[in-house]
């Protein structure tokens, strides 16, 4: 041990990181559809494809060169096939796309043929339990944050239940294929308005699973995908249930590797201290009891995180801070 | 699928290339095999980057500002795009020295990537006491002042925004470094007369200039009705800020070719995208580049704007980088005299 190394590390989640390192590419567009509000992008993604995990994510040059906007857009991994038969065996990429700004309206507009600037696979994929072990499972989609659980999902050994809510019919993504994958009698959907499934959100059917689970062990694993509001209601659901949840974050990235500093939020590291974590590096996929839930609020413009008293280097009250 | 070059970058050991050029330049006692270094609090401590690429074929590594603590940085929102560029509030978040020595210096060590460390702190003292413990490191090329951050001791007044702060943050980093790594001191744009924040820093022994930092600036969210940013104001980035940073060099090289400066490296700053932005700082008197918020955009741009610079240097017919650096005010000079 070096003298110095007492000092803590500014990663400190766990040594058991299954992330892959890395490609930039450029990747032409092999198929862009509509898919419910939003849009499917297949990208010829070779390397990255063969590299990414379920929970990653890809980060995306938008404009045309030279572009006025010069950040990335953080966009998950729908599904990775290292060799892709509808398209002559290519590595692709599949996303699904939300136009909410100029950036992803941009991309929305991609044709096959084109080509997109990609860095990926990005951040740390879900956890699964190991091989031969099959735990029970719940993944909670809102909007198109289902299009990352679904690829899990598919994964997942043990039994799977897929929850599916958004505000709106037009706003739920993968329900078809959650049928496909676990069976209509295990997917259930939620709408605000009630224009599809049962009338509310998603924590509705959440409660209900975890109810039922409680009496069989093992216990189940929550994963969820989908706005912080959302993620919160899982995590209080599920933690007195004794669930375990792996929760990814949406949290906006200027670059997605690491470099910005921008896409933090404040999370108990495994040596139990706090520190405002990049969740493109980190995350996007956390352990939910370690996210700070009680420095984060929720504004008109999302959710936003307050340093916690207690983080790594957190201002004193002298005023020797920022 | 094709692969970009970033994947590719391969070590030069430094001389000619096939181009003709040589692409070695000079910052003080320190020489780069190339000209295009990474900017401060855009690539970290390099490990990041060096998931994609080797950063030991960068000109170097300019890592994020080191304090004497860790710091947690600012709450978010901390960024917000802007039209060919960012606002950034981040607030200096860092491991502390401690950290960054056992766990990043020794990796750019290993990797042999040649690095600038940035230092940063709320009063003189801080900075003094962090030059003198890093330039006895091994593997450390220079030093980087970060003199743009609020001075504690006056009313959080930024060092970089008055002459007499400036001066007395480097007199201490130069006392202390003992010219053990070159110093070089950067620069905020947000003076009056930037000529004048050169000669303060420059009379107290810096060895070079860096220029040039952020610009303050603030965006409103128009539906929530309030700034967007945490922090409220920001510093602002990318290309939307290369003429203030072209124009920032250009003056300060004026001063030294006139004999107002003494005359020492500049490294230049300020949304270099490309080759051709990067020549321009060389031409507007520039030694060495910095590649700053394009890094978020293209995590390859440090390493590939190096390439781009020599060829676009070798193309109008420049064998060394030095035979370039302020070569418009030449040109100008040379009109002049018609």
């Amino acid at each position: 041990m070096t003298p110095g190394s007492a000092a803590p590390p500014a990663e400190t989640l766990g040594p058991v990181d299954r992330r892959p390192d890395p490609v930039q590419l450029r990747c032409p567009v092999l198929a862009a559809e509509p898919a419910a509000a939003y849009r499917r992008i297949v990208l010829d993604a070779g390397e990255a494809a063969r590299r990414a995990l379920p929970g990653q994510f890809v980060a995306l040059a938008v404009g045309e060169p030279p572009t006025a906007m010069l950040l990335r857009r953080a966009v998950s991994i729908h599904r990775a096939r290292a060799v892709d038969d509808r398209f002559g065996g290519a590595g692709t990429i599949e996303i699904v796309v939300a136009p909410h700004g100029p950036g992803t309206q941009w991309l929305t507009r991609c044709r096959p043929g084109d080509t997109l600037d990609v860095v990926g696979p990005l951040g740390r994929p879900f956890p699964v339990p190991a091989s031969g072990e099959a735990r029970p499972a719940v993944v909670v989609g809102g909007g198109y944050g289902s299009a990352p659980l679904l690829w899990l999902a598919a994964e997942l050994t043990g039994d799977v239940d897929v929850v599916l809510g958004a505000a709106t019919a037009d706003r739920l993504f993968g329900v078809d294929e959650a049928e496909a994958l676990v069976g209509s009698s295990r997917t259930w959907v939620t709408t605000d308005d009630g224009s599809a499934g049962e009338h509310g959100r998603v924590s509705l059917v959440l409660e209900r699973l975890l109810s039922r689970q409680l009496e069989s062990a093992p216990a189940v694993d929550v994963y969820a995908c989908g706005p912080m509001a959302m993620l919160r209601a899982v995590q209080e659901l599920a933690a007195p249930a004794g669930a375990r949840t792996w929760l990814a974050v949406e949290e906006s990235m200027a670059c997605g590797i690491g470099i910005c500093m921008t896409c933090v939020l404040p999370v108990r590291g495994e040596d139990g201290v706090t520190r405002m974590t990049r969740s493109c590096l980190e995350g996007p996929t956390f352990d939910g009891e370690r996210i700070r839930w009680d420095a984060i609020a929720f504004g008109p413009g999302g959710a936003h995180s307050a340093v916690p008293e207690d983080c790594l280097g957190a201002p004193q009250a002298s005023g020797t801070g920022h | 699928m094709t692969t970009t070059d970033a994947r590719t970058p391969t070590r030069t050991d430094g001389g000619p290339t096939a181009t003709g050029l040589d692409p070695r330049t000079t910052i003080g006692s320190l020489t780069l095999t190339n000209p295009v270094l990474t900017a401060s609090g855009c690539a970290a401590a390099g490990r990041e980057l060096g998931r994609l690429y080797d950063v030991a074929a960068l000109g170097a590594v300019v890592t994020k500002s080191i304090l004497r603590e860790a710091r947690s940085g600012r709450p978010t929102p901390r960024m917000a795009e802007t039209p060919s560029g960012m606002l950034n509030s981040i607030g200096l978040q860092g491991p502390g020295i401690e950290a960054f020595l056992a766990h990043d210096l020794s990796w750019l060590r290993e990797q042999g990537a040649t690095t600038v460390v940035s230092i940063a702190g709320n009063d003189a003292a801080e900075f003094a006491e962090l030059a003198g413990r890093l330039a006895g490191e091994p593997g450390v090329g220079a030093l980087e002042v970060n003199i743009s951050c609020p001075n504690v001791a006056d009313r959080g007044l930024v060092f970089a925004c008055d002459p007499a702060s400036s001066a007395q943050v480097v007199a201490g980093v130069v006392e202390a470094v003992a010219g053990r790594v070159p110093v070089l001191a950067k620069l905020s744009p947000d003076v009056t007369d930037i000529v004048a924040i050169a000669r303060s820093v420059l009379d107290q022994g810096a060895d070079g200039l860096a220029m040039i930092n952020t610009t303050l600036g603030m965006v409103i969210d128009t539906d929530a009705l309030r700034p967007v940013l945490a922090g409220v104001t920001g510093g602002l980035s990318g290309p939307a800020i290369r003429p203030i940073a072209v124009r920032c060099v250009w003056q300060v090289h004026a001063a030294m070719r006139a004999g107002l400066l003494p005359p020492r490296p500049i490294v230049g700053i300020g949304g270099i995208l490309t080759g051709l932005d990067a020549l321009q700082f060389v031409l507007a008197g520039a030694s060495a580049v910095q590649v700053g918020t394009t890094t978020f955009h293209d995590p390859s741009a440090p390493w590939r704007v190096g390439r781009e610079l020599a060829g676009e240097l070798a193309a109008r017919g420049f064998t060394r980088v030095a035979d370039a650096v302020g070569h418009a005010h030449a040109v100008l000079e040379q009109e002049g005299a018609w």
